[in-house]
């Protein structure tokens, strides 16, 4: 995913949250962020600061933790298990690059090492995920 | 919670009208109606973006020769322009790559595509959708709340049967659907026997021979310009251009 999508829509979650909880102040979003979509964190911190200063969010924003979720995929063919980091260090520059925008293009270049099936599931690593938001009215 | 989805409305929120040509079967001509649509609308003078959601099997870009010419990433993905359209394809991140996706996959990626994009103003976005009714299509009408279907079937009891399973579903979702256009007609002055079954559903809008020059025209978008194809689904766009369906043909 796009660091700046990512910052966008942290921003336009965490505020809706904020109005339905009537949460004036946001001490704290606790974000898992699967390895797969390999953002850039020090991008995605700066993004989240421009969208929140580009507009007004009327919600403080102090702090947003950062878990970056290992990835673990598994071959549907012959249930080998192996990390992305693992498989991916023989992709080109422009695969690599292609996984950050849309992680399921993964699909499209990585083989399960043992047999060689492209038929393998994410089962972890993958996707965006706000784990909580801590707040005070 | 996943934040994704929220950035979906955003991206959209330019565009005035959002069209899915879909019909359920495969090897109907959807994603020839899809692309050919999408340049008589751009040559008519409207602000077009062609969004190929066949995500196993992408084929507008081969349909209308889009180069591949990767998008512009400015805070987003900015879809190339091509014949006038913004483009914007599956085939950006897998290139001719086969894709083993499954349904959390195809979720996910439908997802993410939608929240990349930045399609900005446009009048129309064509979305092609793949056959079948699976989560491609589940998944767009649940990111994309304001969206249109144009159904594309052929002179086939099979294909009729489907589109009509395609038509209930919508109607149980409340998509509204602007017409349905038959393609691959035989015979255009007679009127096939499946047509008035699904007209009591949903308007007709038109048919189409089937065009032997298309296929040479493939990857030249001038050239599908002037095909008995592009001419004869030409005549259905006055109907899809004065539809109102959000407010006036909700099923």
């Amino acid at each position: 995913m796009h660091e700046w999508a990512l910052a966008e829509s942290i921003a336009i979650t965490v505020r809706k949250e904020a109005f339905q909880h009537n949460l004036k102040r946001i001490a704290r979003v606790n974000l898992q962020i699967g390895e797969l979509q390999q953002i850039d964190l020090e991008v995605f911190g700066f993004a989240l600061e421009s969208v929140l200063q580009s507009q007004d969010w009327g919600i403080e924003l102090e702090t947003v933790v950062v878990e970056t979720v290992r990835s673990a995929l598994q071959c549907r063919n012959c249930g080998h298990r192996w990390l992305y980091n693992d498989g991916a260090s023989g992709l080109e520059e422009k695969q690599t690059e292609a996984i950050h925008f849309l992680p399921e293009a993964a699909h499209a270049y990585l083989k399960c090492p043992a047999c060689g099936s492209p038929d393998f599931a994410i089962l972890q690593g993958r996707g965006v995920w706000i784990e909580s938001i801590e707040g005070e009215g | 919670m996943d934040p994704r989805p929220s950035v979906i409305v955003r991206r959209l929120a330019g565009i005035r009208r959002i069209l899915a040509v879909s019909g359920g079967k495969g090897g109907i001509g959807k994603s020839s109606v899809a692309s050919v649509l999408a340049l008589i609308l751009s040559r008519k003078g409207y602000r077009v973006g062609l969004l190929d959601l066949d995500l196993a099997g992408p084929s507008t870009h081969m349909i209308l020769g889009v180069p591949a010419t990767p998008p512009i990433e400015d805070k987003g993905l900015i879809p190339p322009e091509f014949a006038g359209l913004r483009f914007m394809s599956v085939i950006y991140f897998t290139g001719d790559h086969p894709t083993a996706f499954r349904g959390s996959d195809i979720s996910n990626a439908v997802t993410e595509i939608l929240a990349i994009t930045l399609w900005n103003a446009l009048d129309f976005l064509i979305m092609d959708m793949p056959p079948g009714l699976g989560d491609t299509t589940l998944d767009v009408i649940r990111l994309v709340r304001r969206m249109e279907y144009l159904i594309v079937t052929v002179p086939s009891a099979i294909a009729a049967q489907v589109a009509k399973k395609e038509l209930s579903l919508l109607r149980q979702l409340h998509v509204p659907v602007v017409g349905f256009i038959e393609n691959m007609s035989r015979n255009i002055r007679v009127r096939s026997p499946f047509s008035p079954d699904l007209e009591c559903i949903v308007p007709y809008l038109g048919v189409i021979p089937y065009d032997t020059t298309l296929e040479v025209a493939l990857g030249d978008a001038d050239r599908l310009i002037e095909t008995d194809f592009s001419r004869h689904l030409e005549r259905a766009v006055p109907a899809i251009e004065a539809s109102n369906c959000l407010s006036s043909l909700r099923l």
